[in-house]
């Protein structure tokens, strides 16, 4: 348990890193509450399990932060330093608990043709996977999907939500 | 490892076991044309096809011999042939061509009038053409719909036809009458009889509910062919209608498959685990195309609609998709960003001789080959995305659409009229429209929810 606290907590600190430099939005979507450590909400919680087991989404999420997600740029899918160190966590995680399979959703702005960014997406998310690959986590652990404009998590039309759409987020698969 | 072995099941895709269909829709039979009329034929030919539009049209209710019940319309034959004038009225004036006058303000004749006209009294009226017509009950539950184009200033009949057709397929004949008036009067191919594969859109912006879903070329006949459980995308009807064509996200990946509009069934267009998209029939129907990403980069491929082996007919670093046939069958135009920004290109339909044709700035995107062979219809992306033409060889360019993201570009059987669908900002909610080749007319289609991916098909058979 203590190496287990130590390693999330060291995972956290590469992430908050990662945090600093990040070209991209103007807004993030707001980090995942961190639930794999003690509580110190005020609100009284249910009795039973508080903590996320590890493998899932909530225990990933609470160990890399917004590191989940990486960023991409209008029309591109290169992984630059600020995705490097993103998916650098994700690959200690995913070092650190090798039962884990995941899967790299890539995702394109609206300003695109539905088919081309189908293709976009298909591009960002095995680019995440082939960096991930290099940083020695097993390629037969990785599925890919693209989702294209389908799927956006900022609804607006404008840069800001643009800029958040244009990503490929790891999913553990449970 | 329980999840690792989901996953690998997953990229096999051999069974596309996971359902999301309703129940199967028959096509309905062919039309039976016959001979509507005992006189010979006259020729005359329009003098002065610049003014066409501006043609004072009369089109009364159709009449019948007797006032038979009908499945088609509770009230009887005579009601039915009112309806069918108002089809007839809606579709000339909804595309823009005629001004036509119909049902609902003009006396209707007798049946006995049908084939004699009383052109005096239309001329009277300001009417330059007039459309008149029966509708009739046969006893085997039929229907035979008789069309008749006259020139009341010549008091000369133009055309003629008449069509028997199953009571529930009478808006067919209505469109047939409807294709015989507009060919005759532009010297222009048939589009009313015609049917739009598409794809029907409800919920919010980031839950979107996508449906494959077909309609009439007026809206009419809606259906919708998946339940919605899984995302459809970019449906392409068959040449015979027999089949469509779609992206759909069934097993969790996004795969083409060919969908039996009779049975209901459905397959995979090739079983491969790497993820299909962007579906395309060839002229003849023999053949289909689609867009592979291995590894993250797609390429175009072509496999026969039997099956076999699929011939790959773009190598490249870079994004191909898509791809549209010349109507000969003999070359294809798809979309790059080998350049580095999407353009159109043009291959021999084997892959041989690839080169681009869109140099006129910003990007070109989802070309779409016209029926008519003379036009490649494509997404222009410059700021706003907006609906284009352009001829062949890239020149001549002419911009027909102004929203703000209007894309897909389809090409309506005469190659005279293009649908493609907006979508507003913000909002994310899309509708499906349609331009003419003036920019002039242009207009939303009615559908019962949003609607994008519009993919006319030919002239039925």
């Amino acid at each position: 348990m203590n190496t287990k606290l130590a390693t999330i907590l060291l995972l956290a600190s590469v992430s908050g890193l990662a945090a600093c430099s990040k070209k991209a939005p103007d807004t993030l979507p707001p980090d995942p509450v961190d639930n794999t450590g003690p509580t110190t909400t005020p609100t009284p919680r249910p009795t039973t399990t508080t903590g996320a087991q590890p493998g899932t989404q909530a225990h990933f999420a609470g160990a890399v932060g917004s590191s989940t997600t990486i960023y991409f740029d209008t029309d591109r899918y290169n992984v630059d330093t600020q995705d490097a160190a993103a998916l650098q966590a994700q690959a200690q995680y995913f070092a650190r608990y090798p039962q884990v399979t995941f899967t790299i959703e890539g995702h394109a702005d609206e300003r695109g043709t539905r088919e081309y960014n189908i293709a976009l997406g298909e591009k960002r998310a095995n680019a995440a996977k082939a960096y991930l690959v290099s940083l020695g986590v097993d390629a037969n652990r990785i599925a890919v999907v693209s989702y294209g404009k389908e799927r956006p998590i900022a609804l607006a039309s404008n840069e800001s939500a643009w800029a958040q759409n244009r990503r490929a987020a790891s999913v553990i698969i449970n | 490892m329980k999840a690792l072995i989901a996953l690998l099941l997953a990229g096999t895709a051999t069974i596309a076991s996971a359902q999301d269909l309703g129940a199967p829709q028959g096509e309905t039979a062919p039309v039976e044309v016959i001979d509507s009329g005992a006189d010979d034929d006259v020729e005359i030919r329009v003098t002065d096809e610049a003014a066409w539009s501006d043609i004072g049209i009369a089109i009364p209710a159709f009449a019948t011999d007797r006032e038979r019940p009908t499945p088609a319309n509770e009230a009887g034959t005579g009601a039915l042939g009112r309806e069918v004038a108002r089809v007839i009225t809606a579709n000339l004036r909804n595309n823009g061509l005629f001004k036509p006058v119909g049902p609902d303000s003009l006396p209707q004749p007798a049946f006995s009038a049908v084939r004699a006209p009383a052109y005096g009294a239309w001329s009277g009226q300001g009417a330059e053409m007039l459309v008149q017509g029966y509708v009739t009950a046969r006893d085997d539950g039929r229907l035979v719909v008789g069309c008749y184009l006259y020139d009341v200033e010549l008091q000369q009949q133009l055309v003629r036809e008449g069509w028997v057709v199953a009571a529930a397929d009478w808006r067919r004949a209505a469109h047939k009458c409807s294709d015989l008036i507009f060919s005759r009067l532009t010297g222009e191919s048939p589009f009313f009889d015609s049917r739009i594969a598409y794809i029907a859109e409800t919920g919010p912006k980031d839950r979107r509910v996508k449906r494959l879903a077909v309609m009439d070329s007026d809206g009419a006949n809606h259906r919708f062919l998946t339940l919605g459980s899984a995302t459809a995308l970019t449906p392409r009807y068959s040449p015979d209608y027999s089949k469509i064509l779609y992206l759909s996200y069934v097993d969790g990946n996004p795969r083409i498959y060919v969908y039996d509009i009779g049975s209901g069934k459905q397959t995979l267009v090739t079983e491969n685990k790497n993820p299909t998209i962007a579906p395309r029939w060839s002229p003849d129907g023999k053949f289909i195309l689609y867009s592979m990403g291995v590894a993250g980069n797609t390429d175009i491929y072509r496999i026969p609609v039997t099956g076999g082996t699929a011939l790959k007919l773009t190598d490249n670093p870079g994004i191909d998709v898509g791809g549209s046939y010349s109507p000969d069958g003999s070359q294809i135009v798809f979309e790059s960003d080998r350049s580095g920004t999407q353009q159109c290109y043009v291959m021999d339909a084997d892959g041989k001789n690839q080169k681009r044709i869109s140099f006129f700035g910003g990007r070109c995107a989802t070309p779409e080959w016209s029926s008519r062979g003379d036009q490649i219809a494509f997404t222009r992306i410059a700021g706003d995305f907006n609906v284009a033409v352009m001829n062949t060889s890239g020149g001549g360019m002419r911009v027909l659409t102004k929203g703000w993201q209007d894309e897909a570009p389809t090409w309506a059987p005469n190659g005279r009229i293009i649908q493609f669908f907006r979508t507003e900002k913000n909002t994310g909610r899309s509708g499906i429209w349609q331009v003419d080749l003036t920019g002039q007319n242009e207009r939303r289609l009615p559908t019962p929810v949003d609607a994008s991916d519009p993919a006319w098909g030919p002239i039925r058979p």
